[in-house]
């Protein structure tokens, strides 16, 4: 594979993958939060 | 009687007549390593280990570096199977309140967006002759994560180790000086004085303990060969929130990550070899990293510009050059900026918010560099 190849490979499938990865968590962090929103009351108990 | 009077004097002499000065070059270094440690408290935790390690290991004669020599275990013991940046990564997971990101997870993008600089510097290094390896360790300087640089380092391009942690550590601290021209030079002033809401969402403890566990999950199966950093990072947070296990909390926010920041800095320091450091290979790769965090901090605020065109106006740009993984260090230096041009503007908290999901960033971002160079055979 000659350098060109695999620098755009890395920059498009990296970030693109580093992109792709995040956006997952953020959709994750927010399910979480709307399956567990925050309870005042049962969070101070804990 | 005279001629073991003479050898033994050679003895203590032999040091002198063996200095070159690659040697001399490099002690100065180290001793500048300390001034910028002590005097000018520039990561001191980091660089004084650093700086004494470099002058230890330019000693002639000494032998620390060869087998068996005191530097030498060390490194072996702790770079070479990756053990110290990992347990260092444990410690910061057990540090960081990752709550600012739970709270609003849209910054993920910005912390996203902070790592454009790898990719693109890896660019730069291969288009400046470096092989694909070498280049892969350059670009993640731009990570602005120095247990990250060294992970990647040490197992691919290790006689690039010196340059990309002294740059790494380097530049992490001059964050306040890189930062600020870049911040001023893409945004305007209507763009500088936006104030954003106070959004203080409480998360609940169920979210916060299933974070680590469904991130390090997910963040495992799609890159598994960063999995070892991102695993380390989230055990940390998980001993942290979970709250069952206060003591292996503190001893890896403490004991166990001084001990290692120690060990850590000392090994660093013993690869700064005067015959190997001083290269002009090593100006490039500090060149390199320099560029590499100015293109990580103009990639955030260009992202936070557009983020400001599509919410309206509601999200303050400069938030965007917190993407990057010197935490706290950035979100202080956007919170100064942004109370440059409105005293009111309190942007600590959002930037706090871009800062934390920039240290899952740069994790995620090398787990996922590794995973694709194994996907393309090269590792």
């Amino acid at each position: 594979m000659d350098k060109w190849t695999f620098g755009v490979t890395m920059l498009v499938v990296g970030m693109g993958g580093t992109m792709l990865t995040l956006g997952i968590m953020s959709v994750i962090i927010a399910l979480l939060k709307k399956v567990f929103p925050y309870k005042k009351e049962a969070e101070e108990k804990s | 009687m005279l001629e073991a009077f003479a050898n033994g004097f050679s003895g203590l002499l032999a040091g002198f007549s063996h200095l070159q000065l690659t040697n001399v070059v490099m002690i100065v270094v180290g001793c500048t390593l300390l001034y910028l440690g002590i005097k000018k408290d520039f990561e001191p935790l980091l660089l004084v280990p650093i700086g004494f390690g470099c002058i230890l290991v330019n000693i002639p004669l000494a032998d620390l570096m060869e087998p068996h020599g005191f530097l030498r275990t060390i490194y072996d013991a702790g770079i070479m199977t990756e053990l110290f940046p990992l347990l260092i990564f444990v410690g910061i997971g057990a540090m960081t309140d990752f709550s600012p990101v739970l709270e609003n997870p849209v910054t993920l993008l910005l912390g996203a967006a902070g790592q454009f600089g790898i990719f693109l510097t890896l660019g730069l290094a291969l288009a400046l002759g470096f092989n694909e390896m070498d280049s892969v360790a350059i670009g993640v300087i731009g990570a602005c994560d120095g247990p990250t640089a060294i992970y990647v380092t040490s197992q691919y391009a290790p006689h690039l180790l010196g340059a990309v942690s002294v740059a790494a550590y380097s530049y992490m601290s001059l964050v306040p000086i890189i930062q600020p021209p870049i911040m001023r030079a893409l945004t305007t002033e209507k763009e500088r004085i936006v104030v954003m809401k106070a959004t203080r969402k409480s998360v609940s403890r169920t979210t916060r303990i299933l974070f680590p566990v469904i991130i390090t999950i997910i963040g495992g199966i799609i890159a598994p060969k960063g999995l070892p950093l991102l695993g380390t990072i989230m055990l940390g947070n998980l001993m942290r929130e979970c709250g069952t296990v206060e003591r292996l909390t503190k001893a890896s926010a403490n004991e166990i990550a001084n001990v290692v920041t120690l060990l850590l800095g000392i090994s660093i320091g013993a690869t700064m070899d005067g015959k190997i450091f001083l290269q002009t290979q090593t100006l490039i790769v500090l060149a390199l990293g320099f560029i590499a965090i100015c293109l990580d901090t103009a990639c955030g605020v260009l992202l936070g510009k557009v983020l400001y065109v599509t919410t309206k106006g509601k999200i303050n740009p400069l938030i965007g050059a917190a993407g990057i993984s010197a935490f706290p260090m950035s979100a202080r230096v956007v919170m100064k900026e942004g109370q440059k041009y409105n005293k009111k503007n309190y942007l600590l908290m959002h930037a706090m918010g871009a800062n934390a999901a920039g240290q899952i960033g740069s994790v995620i971002a090398a787990a996922v560099m590794l995973s694709v160079l194994k996907g393309m055979g090269i590792i």
